[in-house]
């Protein structure tokens, strides 16, 4: 195991996740938006979560070749779900009361999404970008097959040399990667709802 | 001034509002009253455009508002809910300063208005300002909700319900601190209620809607004098003068939290009882718990050392009434007569309660101003 390939994994994580929120947050603000869109998109992101992941990849290699541009957008319809419907529920579910008087005072729909409900649904998009982060780090696993590097290579080179040292290790670095990234991101996402939440004083 | 024409709504098939006619003096305190359901939120918020009317016209200071620019038009007016609507993610500043943010006043101005509105409700700007709505109870969020909708000093303010989901003591204040605001602040305000004590108290004028149409625009006095059908009479319940049912009875007037006890007690636990309770005198029961007397505490310090029960000291000279006998005849008794109370008796004999002076004045006092929580 070299750090070369913990970093190169941690890469194509990083790359992906902020793929993920730069295309799945819109998208979610567009299907709370438009009725019309919002069977459609929600639907397009949860059929790409069921697809095999391996399988996936295979599709987007044969239109983009092997290579990490591959496997970083693989990563990104994968994740895509959990970011998507956070934010389309999220927004959706911000008190009526809010939005009405937000309307009545004179916000603009956009300045209310911007100012009121974005701020208000964002510790559930969180969520759903800490789901997507830890799921990544898991699924990453794969670039292997597709010419991505990252762990998942030491890995399977364990496998086919029977070096169970090999295996490990990198088993190893991916849980701590998992449990690290989970564990900072739950950290900052209970202080995100201890923000909102009635800490009543009174 | 704002002023319906002919105003209408429907939903489906059911009229909401049915050719509304109304005019509000600037600088008025109006109230919508009605039952549930009647179109009073409705109407309401056609005046800020949240709900555009089928039919009619809505005019301020004779201009037609659905020729004004919606958000331009909210921005000039305030806007109140029940359920307060502050926004949970901005402090107590940042909720104030949302519409004077709206209208690109500058940092400073904005800053001025929030210490200015926070100093008018007594809530000093050091402790407040920078606190987040769930920190504070209902009764101070939605002082600042009312803040919130005066920042940008709207001539006009809407508050549906505002004070509906609070406490009884809270509500009144809030009703006190609000009054005061407008007629510092000379605001034109329409509030909707179904309370008709809240009615009674805030308004210059009162709107009563039934079914989406208007039942009678009257001052207060006027609609108390004069409600004009009985739906709004029976709104007035208790404030109504042609109802004014004064309770008729000894029963309506005596407390029923006494003290008594059985005429075979001993003289010390009499004593004791009398100074626990802090009473100087006892009522004393029968065995069959009928009424027999009272027992003083100046009987039992002239005659009652030397006794082993309060049994020879039993009079029954003090005034006695009958539950069902006219509260008259019984105040006079009690106003007319020695004794500091006179005891109520049920029919069967046994001790019903008691008529003192000042159950008397509070009775009296409930009826001609309500019942006080
Ligand atoms: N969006 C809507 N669709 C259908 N009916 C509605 C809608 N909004 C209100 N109503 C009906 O209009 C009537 C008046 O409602 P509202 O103005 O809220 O009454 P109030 O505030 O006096 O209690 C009610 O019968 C209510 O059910
Ligand atoms: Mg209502």
């Amino acid at each position: 195991m070299t750090l070369d390939m913990i970093m190169s994994h941690l890469y194509l994580v990083l790359a992906a996740v902020a793929l993920t929120i730069i295309i799945g947050v819109p998208l979610g603000i567009l299907a709370y938006f438009y009725k019309s869109v919002r069977k459609i998109i929600l639907w397009v992101v949860e059929v790409l979560q069921t697809m095999p992941a391996l399988a996936l990849l295979g599709i987007i290699m044969v239109f983009l070749g092997a290579g990490k541009a591959t496997v970083v957008i693989g990563l990104l319809l994968y994740s895509l779900l959990p970011v998507v419907q956070n934010t389309y529920v999220g927004l959706s579910e911000v008190d009526p009361a809010i939005k009405e008087v937000a309307q009545g005072m004179g916000m603009t729909k956009l300045y209310r999404l911007w100012h009121v409900e974005m701020p208000i649904a964002f510790p559930l998009i969180f969520t759903g970008i800490r789901i997507a982060a830890v799921t990544s780090v898991g699924t990453a696993v794969f670039a292997t097959f597709v010419g991505g590097g990252g762990l998942g290579s030491l890995i399977y080179r364990g496998i086919r040399v029977s070096n169970m040292t090999m295996i490990m290790s990198g088993t190893l670095a991916l849980m701590v990667m998992a449990v690290g990234c989970d564990g900072i991101m739950s950290h900052i996402e209970k202080r995100l709802y201890r923000r909102f939440s009635p800490r009543k004083t009174i | 001034m704002i002023r319906f024409e002919h105003v209408s709504k429907r939903y489906g098939e059911s009229l909401i509002l049915d050719d509304l006619n109304l005019e509000i003096a600037t600088g008025e305190f109006t109230v919508l009253i009605g039952p549930s359901g009647c179109g009073k939120t409705t109407t309401l918020k056609t005046i800020n455009r949240l709900i555009e009317p089928d039919k009619g016209k809505i005019f301020i200071d004779d201009q037609d508002i659905s020729q004004i620019d919606k958000v331009k038009l909210r921005r000039s007016i305030g806007y109140v809910i029940q359920q307060i609507g502050l926004f949970p993610n901005m402090t107590v500043e940042q909720n104030i300063s949302v519409v004077p943010k709206l209208l690109n006043y500058e940092k400073a101005r904005c800053n001025k208005i929030v210490r200015e509105l926070l100093a008018l409700v007594d809530m000093p700007y050091e402790e407040y300002a920078h606190k987040y709505p769930s920190e504070m109870s209902g009764g101070q969020q939605q002082r600042i909700g009312v803040l919130r909708a005066l920042a940008a000093s709207p001539p006009i303010v809407l508050m549906d319900e505002p004070f509906g989901a609070l406490d009884p003591m809270t509500r009144r204040i809030l009703q006190d601190e609000v009054s005061k605001l407008q007629k510092k602040l000379n605001k034109t305000i329409v509030f909707v209620t179904h309370d008709m004590d809240e009615a009674l108290n805030m308004a210059d004028k009162i709107i009563f809607m039934n079914k989406g149409k208007i039942v009678q625009i009257a001052a207060p006095e006027e609609m108390l004098e004069n409600p004009a059908d009985d739906l709004i009479r029976s709104f007035m319940g208790k404030h109504s003068k042609d109802q004014e049912a004064l309770p008729q009875t000894a029963a309506d007037f005596m407390r029923s939290d006494i003290y008594s006890c059985y005429r075979n007690r001993g003289v010390r636990e009499a004593i004791q009882q009398m100074a626990r309770r802090k009473v100087d005198t006892l009522l004393v029961k029968n065995l069959d718990d009928t009424y027999a007397g009272t027992v003083s505490i100046k009987s039992i310090r002239n005659h009652g050392k030397d006794l082993k029960t309060i049994e020879p000291l039993i009079t029954q000279e003090n005034a006695v009434s009958y539950v069902d006998e006219d509260a008259q005849i019984c105040f006079d008794k009690l106003l007319n007569g020695q004794d500091s109370y006179v005891v109520v008796l049920n029919h069967d004999g046994t001790i019903a309660g008691i008529v003192t002076k000042t159950s008397m004045a509070k009775s009296l006092a409930d009826a001609v101003w309500g019942d006080s929580q």
